[in-house]
């Protein structure tokens, strides 16, 4: 699937991981489905690299050897929006986290599959294509008509409270990326609410009683645990 | 009485007098002393040319503390030495300067001069005398020179004051001497010296001119000069013997001599030891110093039981055997314990009592004489002496004379009128008995003053009322003289025997109470299993055994400080406390109260030490002043504190058992599970491999469904594999304790939720119901690692029960505790292995060919426990699994 990047070539990918299998393994599964991989193995290159290639995705490795990773995300936020996804191992959720807040737009857990890091890499690059975001979006039978403030589930209409249709409007616009409890939590509630989870909880579980089917199984409004929520992706 | 035979003494013995002063030398410094005879032979001048010649060499020297009076050529050899200032010491408005012992130890020279070994330090410093400021340089390793005069040392100090007629009053232990490993004989002929003083050239300070004078006569200095050249000779004598007998030279040797002599509490004791002393030392002999405490002596004054005391030190510090032993006769007991130890020689002094009073009493030395059988007995005489420094005197309160007198008139008066009233039926003869019998009552009852009262009155009274002629004290019959006399007898040698035995009876008692009480305290602390009931069986035993009040204190590990352990209720110790039990501590030597170190503290402390370690110190305040003094209160003390040391020493060996143990243990489970981790890691990747080698291989030429197969097999077993090693991780953190909760309020739905989707693909097909109660609260749980513990149920449900079988959740709110609940209708659990489940490694027997790593409940019930919440498996009936978890809502 060809997603020409601005100058009509292939997007670039820059690759930042220190440890060779996994860029081999990386070079293999993504320049089959031709992106452009430029690669770096620390921190410092990563930096480098980003400025002088002009990635369309960073695909960046929190245990890098010489600088943290955290640290690489906020010098290239400091100059550039690119998107970032972050590579990390199970159980460093709050490392997740912190990089999550400190500007990276979504995670994956190593180790993962191919088609869970081809989704992602497509969700980042149709956002960064995007001027402006659709004025209905619709992911399997939920539909957000955004301009007239409409939800609609199955045709029919669904009854939400102001706080509750906010909180579906930003997982819904931003659906495919993870956002963090923070930053929902700051978004819709400001930021004196940030200690207080449990806001966002009971609101999280009265929209998914409202939208899903079985609020046990959740379809739309994914629970990424320690870290945040998830909308599904459209495609 | 038998000799012991002329006996080699055993090399192995000397062998190790060697090897011990080796040892000793490594890690104490060496002592090396500069003797002299008299002030002004040039100690100082030597040691110091000595000292500049080492640092000539390269050693490292400092002069701790050197007096030069002001001489100059002293001061010269002072140049280009390090010197450390005096620390000074205010007493009596003018400022002392004293040797800076700390600053000594900071600096830790390799070699330190302290002049005058001799001296007595200023109040306020640690210790009392300067020979003991060195002796804890020589202990920390610090090599030291030090000078001092020959009349200085305990064993010769009386000698000297006989020559000289000064008595010296800085005297040093004789053991000094014998621990120094160097002794150098600073030597100048008597009439150098005298020019040298004439010259201005020796130091003498202005108020001991006229002392001076008369120690510095020709006459004295030449016997001054051969005791010190004697001293000297004797100990190069000794070096000899040794380095004969470590070679097993065998030489003629003197029979083993054992000397005895006996402290009686009189002012020559003190003589009498000393003599021994000198006497065991030109006889290469052991000598041993006995106390006879005997019903009378106990009885008397405290003064003397303090010139006791300090007689016995004396003699323990001179090197002897000490012993107290309580008997009626002294020259008995002596003699026994002479045959007992077999004494060869015995050490008395000249009686001095006059010649009448020996005939009513034949003095103990004549005694001794007749029972010594084949002991050879000295008697040693002395001159009158002045009177020395005064022990403090403490009165025990008497009764007044007064009630010992009515208690006379009252017994005579009550038998005069019995004996009125049976004087018609009965002969004077009888009547005599009835007043006998009062002589009798007065000596068991109110002691012998008394009975002596008694007896005389009741003579009087007799003879006034009973003996004709009647109502006058004159007698007509001669007889009754013997009357009389026979009455006065009785009465007082009854009330003697009687006082005696209650004094004697008394003693007893006393030393059974402590034999008692150390005996309840053995028992108790062979009862204790750790330290706090250590210190509860301290706390109860000394404190009522001695009516003490008491502190322990141990070292922290950490930073090494004394704290306290145990204390009695109404006792708190100040900084100044604290720092006497740390120097106890460290020094591994008692200091405080009745001691020489640090006398001024308020209580004595002890040091709890056994040979491998010191555990503490033992703090005690006792209820008399003179307690502290006291050899029975000491002993018991010294007891006390080694059953205490040894019952800690067992105890800290028994923790480090244990401790051995479970090292023991956890090595023999950690080998278990490394066998067991590598085969789980192995097998998944033996699938992977193989699948991947195949893809590989060309010309396997293998169909499409097949490679579709392998790498399905191949994929599901890395997804295994990948399962394993997060519980591994999950495991090893939670060994390590290292599992740190984040508690947050969490919706159940949500979490729930989150462990379906994980396992969304396995769930494929399965019937899973969840059923929740209404209105569950938000509960504050760990997300993360609860999701995992659903999962690993989940998991568990899915892998041991039928395919088509349904499974279950259920939450709700139990008391105050949220109830998660995962059931599965598989073949559930054997009954007894319901608690193993959640073991680690625990698999099922039951079904064959179910995977499974066995760590998946165990962590569950680690991540849950860590919660504070428990979990528990029960087979349902019907069949099938249910396991309930159930977490605190308010942790």
């Amino acid at each position: 699937m060809n997603e020409p990047s601005k100058e009509g070539q292939l997007p670039r990918i820059l690759v930042v991981d220190d440890e060779p299998a996994i860029q081999r393994f990386l070079q293999t599964a993504l320049a089959d489905n031709e992106f452009t991989l430029v690669q770096a193995g620390n921190g410092h290159g990563a930096l480098a690299a980003a400025v002088t290639t002009k990635p369309d995705v960073i695909l960046l490795d929190l245990g890098l050897p010489d600088l943290d990773g955290v640290e690489v995300i906020k010098r290239i936020r400091q100059w550039s929006q690119v998107p970032i996804i972050v590579l990390s191992v199970r159980d460093r959720e709050a490392d997740k986290v912190r990089a999550l807040d400190s500007g990276a737009d979504d995670y994956l857990t190593k180790p993962f599959g191919v088609s869970e890091l081809l989704a992602r890499i497509r969700v980042m690059l149709r956002r960064s294509l995007q001027q402006a975001p659709e004025p209905v979006i619709r992911i399997d039978e939920l539909e957000v008509d955004l301009a007239r403030r409409l939800v609609r589930l199955r045709g029919e209409a669904v009854a939400l409270t102001p706080t509750e249709y906010e909180l579906l409007r930003l997982l819904v616009t931003n659906a495919g990326k993870v956002l963090t409890h923070r930053q929902i939590l700051k978004q819709i509630w400001g930021a004196g609410y940030l200690e207080q989870p449990h806001v966002l909880r009971v609101n999280i579980s009265n929209l998914r009683h409202k939208i899903e089917t079985d609020a046990s199984r959740p379809r739309y409004i994914l629970t990424e645990s320690g870290v945040g929520y998830r909308c599904k992706s459209e495609s | 009485m038998n000799l012991p035979p002329e006996e080699k003494r055993p090399s192995p013995e000397a062998m190790l007098k060697v090897a011990q002063a080796e040892e000793r030398d490594g890690e104490r410094g060496r002592l090396k002393i500069f003797l002299g005879y008299a002030a002004g032979v040039g100690k100082t001048y030597t040691m110091l040319e000595a000292a500049r010649q080492l640092k000539a060499e390269g050693g490292e020297v400092v002069a701790a503390y050197v007096e030069s009076h002001g001489r100059p050529e002293t001061d010269a050899l002072l140049e280009g030495l390090e010197v450390l200032p005096k620390a000074s010491y205010l007493y009596q408005g003018v400022a002392l300067p004293e040797l800076d012992l700390d600053a000594t130890l900071t600096r830790k020279p390799q070699l330190a001069l302290v002049d005058e070994l001799a001296h007595t330090n200023a109040p306020g410093c640690r210790h009392e005398k300067r020979w003991q400021d060195i002796e804890e340089l020589l202990g920390a390793g610090i090599d030291v020179f030090t000078t001092v005069n020959v009349q200085h040392f305990e064993s010769a100090s009386d000698i000297v004051a006989q020559i000289t007629g000064i008595p010296v009053r800085e005297t040093v232990p004789d053991s000094l001497l014998d621990l120094a490993s160097e002794i150098m004989l600073v030597d100048i002929p008597p009439e150098a010296l005298l020019l040298r003083l004439r010259q201005g050239k020796v130091y003498v300070p202005e108020q001991a001119s006229q002392a001076a004078k008369q120690f510095f006569r020709p006459g004295n200095l030449i016997a001054l000069r051969e005791l010190a050249l004697r001293r000297t000779a004797a100990r190069v004598d000794d070096e000899m013997r040794t380095y004969m007998e470590t070679r097993a030279i065998v030489g003629p040797w003197p029979v083993t001599e054992r000397l005895l002599v006996c402290a009686s509490g009189s002012p020559f004791s003190e003589k009498l030891i000393r003599t021994t002393r000198r006497l065991a030392d030109e006889l290469k002999a052991q000598w041993f110093t006995v106390y006879i405490e005997t019903p009378r002596l106990a009885k008397e004054q405290q003064e003397n039981r303090q010139r006791v005391w300090h007689d016995l030190r004396l003699a323990e510090s001179l090197g002897a055997e000490v012993a107290t032993i309580t008997a009626s006769s002294v020259p008995q007991a002596i003699i026994e314990y002479a045959i007992r130890h077999n004494v060869t020689r015995i050490v008395v002094g000249k009686p001095t009592k006059s010649r009448w009073r020996e005939l009513l009493r034949p003095p103990i030395v004549d005694q001794i004489i007749r029972l010594s059988g084949a002991i050879h007995v000295h008697v040693v005489s002395f001159k009158q002496e002045p009177a020395r420094q005064k022990i403090p005197v403490l009165q025990p309160p008497r009764i007044g004379p007064w009630s010992e007198y009515l208690i006379g008139l009252g017994l005579v008066a009550a038998t005069t009128a019995l004996s009125f009233l049976v004087a018609p039926h009965v002969s004077s003869i009888n009547l005599v008995m009835i007043y006998l019998l009062a002589v009798v009552l007065a000596a068991v009852r109110f002691g012998l003053k008394p009975a002596i009262l008694t007896s005389t009155f009741g003579v009087l009274a007799f003879d006034f009322f009973f003996v004709s002629p009647r109502w006058s004290l004159t007698v007509t019959n001669p007889e009754y003289i013997f009357t009389f006399f026979g009455l006065f007898t009785v009465g007082v040698v009854i009330s003697t025997l009687v006082a005696n035995a209650k004094v004697r009876a008394e003693a007893l008692r006393e030393r059974e109470l402590q034999t008692e009480s150390l005996y309840y305290l053995s028992r108790d602390l062979a009862v204790a299993i750790d330290m706090d009931s250590v210190l509860a069986v301290v706390r109860k035993n000394i404190g009522e055994s001695l009516h003490a009040r008491l502190a322990v204190l141990i070292p922290d590990p950490e930073d090494e400080r004394m704290h306290i352990a145990a204390i009695s209720d109404d006792l708190t110790l100040d900084d100044k406390e604290l720092a006497v039990a740390d120097w106890a501590f460290r020094n591994r030597r008692a200091a405080g109260n009745g001691t020489e170190t640090l006398g001024s503290a308020q209580l004595l402390y002890l040091p709890l030490l056994t040979t491998t370690q010191t555990f503490g110190v033992l703090g005690v305040v006792l209820e008399g002043v003179a307690d502290y003094f006291s050899p029975p209160h000491r002993r018991l003390l010294d007891a006390f504190v080694a059953q205490i040391s040894l019952a800690m020493e067992r105890v800290h060996l028994g923790r480090q058992a244990e401790q051995a143990q479970v090292l023991e243990a956890r090595e023999t489970l950690e080998r278990a599970l490394l066998n067991s981790i590598s085969h789980d890691l192995r097998t998944p990747l033996v699938t992977i491999i193989g699948a991947l080698s195949s893809l590989r291989e060309e010309r396997l030429h293998l169909p499409e469904r097949k490679k579709q197969e392998l790498l399905n097999g191949a994929w599901d077993e890395a997804e295994r594999l990948n399962r394993f090693v997060g519980n591994l991780l999950d495991m090893t953190r939670l060994e390590a304790g290292e599992l740190r909760i984040n508690p947050e309020p969490c919706d159940v739905q949500d979490l729930i939720g989150s462990a379906l989707t994980v396992l969304d693909q396995k769930l494929a097909g399965r019937d899973v119901s969840v059923q929740l109660a209404e209105g569950l609260p938000l509960v504050s749980m760990d997300m993360v690692l609860m999701t995992q513990v659903l999962i690993n149920l989940l998991d568990n449900g899915l892998k041991y029960s039928p395919v088509d079988s349904p499974l279950e959740i259920i939450a709700n709110i139990d008391a105050d505790a949220l109830v998660v609940e995962v059931l599965d209708r598989g073949p559930g659990v054997p009954e007894n292995d319901l608690q193993q489940v959640f073991e680690k490694f625990y698999r099922l027997p039951v079904p064959e060919g179910v995977s499974g790593t066995g760590l998946g409940l165990s962590i569950c019930k680690g991540i849950i426990e860590a919660h504070r919440g428990t979990i528990r498996a029960e087979n349902r009936a019907g069949g099938g699994l249910r396991v309930v978890c159930r977490l605190p809502l308010h942790p």
